[in-house]
């Protein structure tokens, strides 16, 4: 049956739009920013949050009021779906940054430490989502392991010194500079792992490092931890795709071409795609490790 | 003024001269930590100037390099273990504690367990283009510490260490077996068996070297098809290795024979023993030709599944952003300083929010004044199990079992007679002959593998020399019960050898 042409649609049931918001209802959609803040939670596993994501879904008044909630907290809406649930990430200088100092004490003194952090957390998003399609699947799942990630940028890392030595490069830094040191230097430099008085991980190594990046993603409710081989398996959740997608590969790419880093045009740098030597490459290929 | 516009004198003729000696340098600064022990055993509380650290820090380099596989590397207590008779061997009348601790310290200090890096560090200065000084810091470690299969840390010996030890410093790994090879026979047929050992020792470490960078290889294809190029460069590396691997079998079956020959023909039982030792050298390598080769045959194998595995995907539905090839293969040659800026963004984005704490004052006090709950180290209680003895039908007790232990715990170099053992129990306990008996029986015939295989200290035998036993319980032969001392590590040693 088809919609009656003539019938104007029934004002008293109306969309709720119409309502006037009441306090309680702001009171929801402060709960529902806080179901956001338990990222570990799924939706479908708890029916208070279920009801408030259709609600935020159906309603678009409660939607931005929900919305000026997490903004005035500081927080960034990434998405609201059953999927991924109310998907919040901390803005800027918000109260809900993690701060690198806080992450690792180490970081603040020094800057290799600071570096190998960062790099850890950057390595394990770009072996969550090799090709450049994944990241852009919305339903696609990365699968990393802790060991895989960490050979996986050593391996990138011999492959540039190979490349130096092919060329004759004397990479070895210069003493008094050592923010001038090649950064793939710092990671290769570092032991990949150690034994330890108590058999635990040291923590110092890069295993260690990117054994810690991990964990952290998976208590932010970013990975899902599924076994323990190879130093620890773990999944990707909707909500690390997002948060890398929207949020991380913008910024982090932001300061890269602030270093003049990203030559489109010009192809200078060999690992991008569409750079000649790259033509031999699968589409999407993305891992462009080659000569 | 013509000489206005020349540069001032420069004391090195050029880069190209200053490449060399940088390659030099660096070369001398990997044997610096092994001087640097001998100098600073000093510093160890203790007597430590009998023990010659260089020696001990190059025997665990070669014993490391030796246990190196396609796999694995070593493991540190084994090595530790292994080096022990060196170190004895320095100091005599030392305990062994002190021996141990000496192997301890230089196995950690040549992974340099101090540092953050576990590597070390020199520095050097080279003359630039522009004709400036730079002061450089050349970084490298000895022994390094990888993850083993099992989870497990193993020992593995670098290029760096490895070319220290060898001796051939900046070469490339195919010529420089040729030429020991090449080496090994000239010497063989001159009867130069010293020589021909230390060549052989070092075509050894080269076959090593070999199949270190085809494990390398073999090992980027299973996380990347792409990170190996399989046009040409590695089919053409897997044909030479294994011309190289056909040529290296006639090589060493010659020598092999050539060396057979030499150690029967030899009167000398010095050059007897070293041709032996020769032979069992040759055959190691030739064992290890064997596992390249049969790795090297896997090799397309195994492109062909991992291409599959990972190189059929459905196509790009929409472009997304290329995390590799945009960010991190940039970001890596890019000098720290500013790579750092890129990293923190990605930290400062790509981490979930995380809610700080909030404390008011009113419940932190109670909680400070609050007396601390008794921490339930063992968790939930459980529930009582509802259990039914079982009636308890052994045929002797353990007490009995343990006064016959302590009975037949005979010193090694005092075996016993049957009878007179069976007297002794008889005096304790009238059941306990009976034990001693089946116990003495079940030694005629003692568990040698499972000791073996346990590394068991001693064990229980029993021996029929004729005698027959007279006793009034008892029948048979009057056995000689006594215990063997087993030699613990060196089974551990010959274990390991095995299972490798």
């Amino acid at each position: 049956m088809t919609i009656p042409p003539a019938t104007t649609a029934p004002t008293p049931q109306g969309p709720p739009a119409a309502a006037p918001l009441t306090p309680a209802d702001a009171a929801d959609a402060a709960r529902l920013v806080s179901f956001g803040l338990q990222p570990k939670l799924p939706p479908a596993r708890d029916a208070d949050y279920a009801a408030l994501l259709r609600r935020y879904q159906e309603e678009p008044p409660f939607a931005r009021v929900a919305d000026a909630v997490a903004g005035g907290l500081g927080l960034v809406v990434l998405e609201v779906s059953p999927r991924a649930g109310m998907a919040v990430a901390a803005a800027e200088d918000s109260v809900f940054a993690v701060r690198m100092g806080e992450y690792a004490r180490r970081t603040t003194a020094e800057t290799t430490d600071r570096f190998l952090h960062g790099l850890a957390h950057l390595a394990v998003a770009a072996l969550a989502f090799p090709r450049p399609a994944d990241l852009a699947d919305d339903d696609y799942l990365g699968r990393i392991t802790v060991n895989g990630v960490e050979s996986f940028v050593r391996h990138a890392c011999e492959r540039l010194a190979e490349r130096a030595a092919e060329r004759g490069e004397n990479t070895d830094p210069a003493s008094e500079e050592p923010g001038l040191e090649a950064a793939w230097r710092v990671y290769a430099r570092r032991s990949a792992t150690g034994a330890t008085k108590d058999a635990r991980r040291l923590a110092g190594s890069t295993t260690g490092i990117v054994g810690k990046a991990v964990a952290f993603l998976a208590d932010s409710g970013f990975l899902h931890r599924v076994g323990d081989e190879q130093g620890g398996t773990y999944r990707t959740t909707p909500r690390y795709q997002l948060q890398v997608r929207e949020l991380a590969t913008t910024a982090a790419l932001t300061e890269l071409t602030e270093l003049g880093l990203v030559p489109v045009s010009d192809g200078t740098g060999t690992l991008l795609p569409g750079d000649p030597d790259a033509t031999d490459l699968a589409d999407g290929a993305g891992l462009p490790f080659h000569r | 003024m013509p000489a206005s516009a020349s540069p001032a004198p420069r004391p090195a003729p050029g880069p190209a001269a200053d490449e060399g000696l940088a390659r030099r340098l660096r070369a001398l600064a990997c044997t610096a930590p092994l001087h640097d022990l001998d100098t600073r055993k000093a510093n160890l509380a203790g007597e430590y100037a009998r023990y010659a650290m260089a020696e001990v820090a190059l025997a665990a380099i070669d014993l490391v390099t030796l246990a190196m596989d396609f796999d694995t590397g070593a493991e540190q207590e084994q090595v530790i273990a292994r080096l022990l008779p060196r170190i004895a061997a320095q100091a005599p009348g030392r305990p062994v504690a002190e021996h141990r601790r000496v192997a301890r310290w230089v196995v950690d200090n040549l992974i340099n367990v101090g540092s953050v890096d576990r590597g070390f560090r020199a520095v050097y200065g080279t003359f630039g283009a522009d004709g400036e000084y730079t002061r450089r810091d050349y970084d490298f470690k000895l022994i390094e510490e990888v993850q083993g299969p099992g989870g497990a840390v193993y020992l593995r010996t670098t290029d760096e260490a490895v070319n220290v030890l060898v001796g051939a410093l900046d070469t490339d790994v195919t010529s420089a077996q040729i030429a020991a090879e090449v080496k090994l026979e000239v010497l063989v047929n001159r009867g130069r068996l010293a020589d021909a050992q230390l060549a052989a020792e070092q075509a050894r470490y080269r076959t090593v070297q070999y199949a270190e960078t085809l494990r390398r290889t073999l090992d980027s294809t299973r996380r990347d098809v792409r990170a190996v190029d399989w046009l040409h460069t590695v089919p053409d590396m897997v044909d030479e290795a294994l011309d190289h691997i056909a040529d290296r079998y006639r090589h060493e079956n010659a020598i092999l024979t050539h060396i057979r020959h030499a150690r029967d023909e030899a009167v000398d039982s010095e050059h007897k023993l070293r041709a032996a030792e020769l032979v069992d050298i040759v055959r190691d390598c030739i064992r290890r030709h064997t596992q390249l080769q049969s790795r090297l045959l896997e090799a397309g194998p195994l492109f062909r599944a991992e291409q599959d595995r990972q190189a059929f995907a459905a196509p790009a539905a929409r472009a997304g952003v290329d995390l590799y090839g945009q960010l991190l293969a940039p970001l890596l040659p890019t000098p720290v300083a500013g790579a750092t800026r890129v990293t923190d963004a990605w930290f400062a984005r790509g981490t979930g929010p995380r809610p700080p704490g909030a404390v008011r004052l009113t419940d932190l006090v109670e909680q400070l004044l609050t007396p601390p709950a008794p921490r339930e180290h063992l968790g939930a209680e459980l529930p009582e199990p509802d259990l039914v003895a079982t009636p308890d039908d052994s045929r002797f007790s353990e007490a009995q079992l343990e006064s016959a232990t302590e009975l037949l715990r005979l010193p090694p170099d005092a075996p016993r007679r049957l009878s007179g053992l069976l007297a002794d129990a008889r005096a304790r306990d009238p059941e306990l002959p009976h034990l001693i008996a089946l116990l003495a029986a079940h030694a005629a015939s003692p568990p040698v593998g499972t000791a073996y295989r346990q590394g068991e200290r001693r064990l229980l035998f029993a021996v029929d020399d004729g005698t027959p036993l007279t006793d009034p319980d008892f029948g048979g032969a009057d056995l000689v019960v006594g215990t063997a001392l087993l030699d613990a590590a060196g089974m551990a040693a010959a274990r390991t050898e095995e299972t490798r």
